[in-house]
């Protein structure tokens, strides 16, 4: 029964889409008599799929070996936390996601809008239904989670080893709330296209969605990029795969659009540029989700090929994109631009900023899907690797990290008096940093030295907007701001301190036998044994030394046997300024084993930069909460007229 | 901004969708053609791998009729079962030489003796210095060399038994 109630859910849900959409046709001219109606159906079509996706990890938790699905990805000698992230680590199940996030979005635009007017909100919920029409159908006709199987088999095949891991349990569905919570925005920019509402009313309505969004898909990629740290074995937390790639490429345009709608909210101005940024964001989650559920690139996320899913995803793909790109060629000439601004000011700084990211995420997208292009040109095959993409977006991505120390000195309209000789102490620490790093570590490869020179520079300048005023009475959002913003330094600092200090190791040793990488001896002192819930597993037991004190590293190599596979669990020791990271191999014939040993000095940096970038997303997200909580009256308390 | 401007993010997506699309309706193929068809054999002069046998020399390889040089190993699973296609190929009339890659004479010795001796020269390469030369990154690979010591086919991994019409075409397009 419980599959059943999930799919009757689904369905409904879909009939009520569809009754949504053609609601926000047949009442384009009255939306205001629809709208209360409309809201209605967008939160019970969110409660719908809310079930059905409650009823698949009710299905997964109780391992109903009678599903397909759960038979395909599930076994009863799994760890539980596993049996339910066992019901977002295959394609049907992941699809279910989607679609749940897409229409709770939708029900959340729908209870909380109070920004937009009326018109703009009805339209925007016709679109969220239309997007949300597409995938039902996708899930219903081409990805089933609920189909049965008959007769029921007697054991799971099991999840792949390598998902089964509290990182990657996470890690999916964080990406997926900012994967689809950018369709809040594309929606609304697609809305307020129709009824030519572009305004910095529609700005402010949009700016929580694209915030709330891009704190998710800035976890998410930490998150993944973490996960692929440890559990791949490789050492490298970035390995511009095509999947990676496709995390990137939303958030890049995220990025952008979140100050693009700053510039609209506050002066009226860039509309074409920021409904442009709202849909291409969206559309980049819908591009990776294509890559990604079809598996037409090769990449080390290893999905199936499957031509008539894929097929359709195109189709939604080409649809929805194509119909609000079209959209915004008729309408983009209708737009009227708000007030003018001056060379000097936060606008132009905002716009440099929206160029340089965009130029980025165009790096990227050609270098993802450079290769297919070539290949459907000329037959030739090729791949485009980390070479091309740290030499063209590293350089882009500096000058823009050196910008964002700069950007927010800058006041709005013209900078009568650009407070430049602020920014003397950050010049002065990034000289010193350069100088330390010349003297110290001579050989060091350029990338990496003006990386740690520039974060230098944007570690002082990022906090130079709290400085001057008392930082208490600050508002959160630019609290917000300044903690995302040394976030970056921080980042920016553990990559190119991991470039240009990592040592790594790789030998075979005896047991007994002692390697040196970096500052440490490493001794293999034994290899034995042990045994886990669901697999089997060789432990080396490694004895690391620096001078004073030992420490004691397990890294395992683990057997399983549904499916069967082979895992290497790296045992990383994470200490202040670095992190000790080994790997255990395979054994040689004479009685030997192969370990891969890494000494990474303040590699934990980059992941800590991620965290305190989407904190500072948080803190700006609630702080836009909490005042539009103390005015009642958000039109009066934000100058709307002036510009409307 | 101008009117064709507006419509140029549409043509991208036109572009994006043709070559997605495409790529759909021609699955990728895994063959990748190795860069090395067409290119001469480097320059090598490999010492004698069994004292039964004489070493092998680029000139060995530019007889004036297509060879098939096979790199193995005596401690290579994978050539134990290959080798035996290869003697079916010897009886048909292919000429096939040897590189043994980090080997010792004894244990060539030995694993010819139980599997069967399809070879016409053995090279010892004890280091994998020619090997590498070859461009090959594992055992057993093959390469068909037409007569004037031009690599004409690189084959990856071991020769199955449903190899062999394939490996006689090419030997045969090689002539």
């Amino acid at each position: 029964m419980i599959a059943e109630t999930g799919l009757a859910a689904l369905w409904l849900a879909a009939a009520l889409a569809g009754l949504q959409l053609l609601m926000t046709i047949v009442a384009r001219r009255r939306a205001a008599e629809v709208a209360a109606a409309l809201r209605g159906v967008a939160v019970i079509q969110g409660v719908l799929t809310l079930i059905a996706f409650a009823m698949l990890l009710l299905l997964f938790a109780r391992t109903d070996l009678s599903v397909a699905l759960v038979f395909e990805n599930s076994h009863s000698a799994k760890p539980f936390i596993y049996k339910i992230a066992g019901a977002w680590g295959n394609h049907e199940g992941s699809m279910l996601l989607w679609v749940t996030v897409l229409s709770v979005a939708g029900a959340c635009l729908a209870l909380l809008s109070r920004r937009t007017s009326e018109r703009t909100l009805v339209a925007s919920l016709g679109a969220q239904a239309a997007l949300a029409l597409g995938f039902y159908a996708f899930l219903l006709l081409a990805s089933n989670p609920f189909a049965r199987l008959s007769p029921a088999p007697l054991a799971g095949r099991g999840l792949n080893p390598l998902l089964q891991d509290p990182g990657l349990a996470f890690h999916p569905p964080t990406l997926y709330f900012g994967y689809v919570g950018l369709s809040v925005a594309f929606s609304l920019a697609v809305g307020a296209l129709l009824t030519r509402e572009v305004d910095s009313r529609l700005a402010r309505a949009m700016r929580p969605w694209v915030l709330a969004a891009w704190i998710f898909l800035t976890l998410g990629i930490t998150a993944g990029s973490y996960w692929a740290y440890y559990e791949l074995g490789w050492g490298g937390y970035w390995f511009w795969d095509p999947v990676e790639n496709a995390s990137l490429m939303p958030w890049l345009a995220a990025t952008a659009l979140l100050h693009s709608l700053n510039v609209l909210a506050a002066r009226g101005a860039l509309k074409a540029w920021t409904m442009m940024l709202a849909v291409i964001a969206f559309s980049m989650s819908m591009v990776g989700t294509f890559l990604v559920r079809s598996g037409i690139l090769t990449s080390v996320h290893s999905v199936a090929i499957d031509p008539a899913r894929g097929t359709f995803l195109l189709v939604l793909l080409g649809l929805y994109v194509g119909a609000a790109l079209l959209l915004f060629a008729l309408r983009g000439a209708t737009l009227k631009e708000g007030a003018p601004f001056e060379l000097v000011s936060r606008e132009t700084g905002l716009v440099i900023n929206n160029l340089l990211l965009s130029v980025i995420l165009g790096v990227v997208f050609v270098g993802t899907l450079y290769p297919l292009f070539v290949e459907a040109a000329s037959g030739e095959k090729m791949s485009v690797g980390a070479p091309y993409f740290n030499a063209v977006a590293g350089p882009l991505a500096l000058i823009l990290a050196v910008l964002v120390g700069v950007g927010p000195l800058l006041s709005w309209r013209r900078a009568h008096r650009p407070q430049l000789h602020r920014l003397i102490i950050p010049a002065l620490l990034g000289a010193s940093a350069l100088a330390v790093t010349i003297i110290l570590a001579p050989g060091m490869g350029l990338l990496p030295r003006l990386g740690l020179t520039v974060a230098a520079v944007l570690a002082a300048a990022s906090i130079l907007p709290l400085t001057g005023r008392n930082p208490l009475r600050a508002p959160l959002a630019t609290w917000g701001m300044v903690v995302a913003h040394f976030g970056i330094a921080v980042a920016l600092a553990g990559m190119a301190a991991n470039a240009a200090f990592s040592t790594e190791k790789l030998a075979v040793a005896r047991i007994g036998e002692t390697l040196a990488v970096g500052p440490w001896l490493v001794q293999l002192q034994g290899v034995s044994p042990a045994a886990g819930k669901n697999f089997t597993a060789l432990e080396a037991e490694l004895r690391a030394t620096r001078g004073g004190g030992a420490l004691t590293l397990t890294p395992a190599t683990r057997y399983f046997s549904d499916p069967p596979t082979t895992t290497n669990e790296a045992a990383i020791e994470t200490l202040w300024n670095g992190q000790l990271y080994t790997v255990l191999g395979k054994p040689d014939a004479g009685g030997g084993w192969q370990l891969r040993l890494w000494w990474k000095p303040f590699v934990t940096l980059i992941w800590l930069g991620g965290v305190l970038i989407a904190f500072g997303g948080a803190l700006a997200l609630l702080g836009r909460a909490l005042r539009l909580r103390r005015r009642r009256r958000p039109e009066r308390a934000w100058g709307e007229a002036r510009y409307a | 901004m101008s009117r064709w401007l507006r419509f140029a993010p549409l043509a991208l997506l036109a572009l994006l969708l043709t070559a997605l699309v495409w790529r759909l309706a021609t699955p990728p193929s895994s063959d990748i053609r190795s860069k090395l068809e067409g290119q001469r054999v480097p320059a090598f002069r490999l010492p004698a791998a069994v004292p039964t046998k004489q070493g092998l020399t680029t000139a060995d390889l530019a007889t004036g009729q297509p060879r098939l040089l096979n790199i193995f190993a005596s401690w290579c699973v994978p050539c134990i079962t290959e080798v035996r296609v290869l003697k079916a190929l010897q009886q048909r009339g292919v000429a096939i030489d040897g590189i043994a890659v980090r080997d010792q004479p004894a244990d060539i010795a030995r694993f010819l003796a139980a599997n069967g001796d399809p070879y016409q020269r053995i090279g010892g390469d004890p280091q994998s210095a020619i090997q590498i030369a070859f461009g090959s990154s594992g055992v057993p690979e093959s390469f068909v060399v037409d007569g004037r010591g031009v690599i004409r086919y690189q084959h990856i991994g071991p020769i199955e038994a449903e190899d062999v019409t394939m490996i006689l075409a090419q030997l045969k397009a090689a002539r």
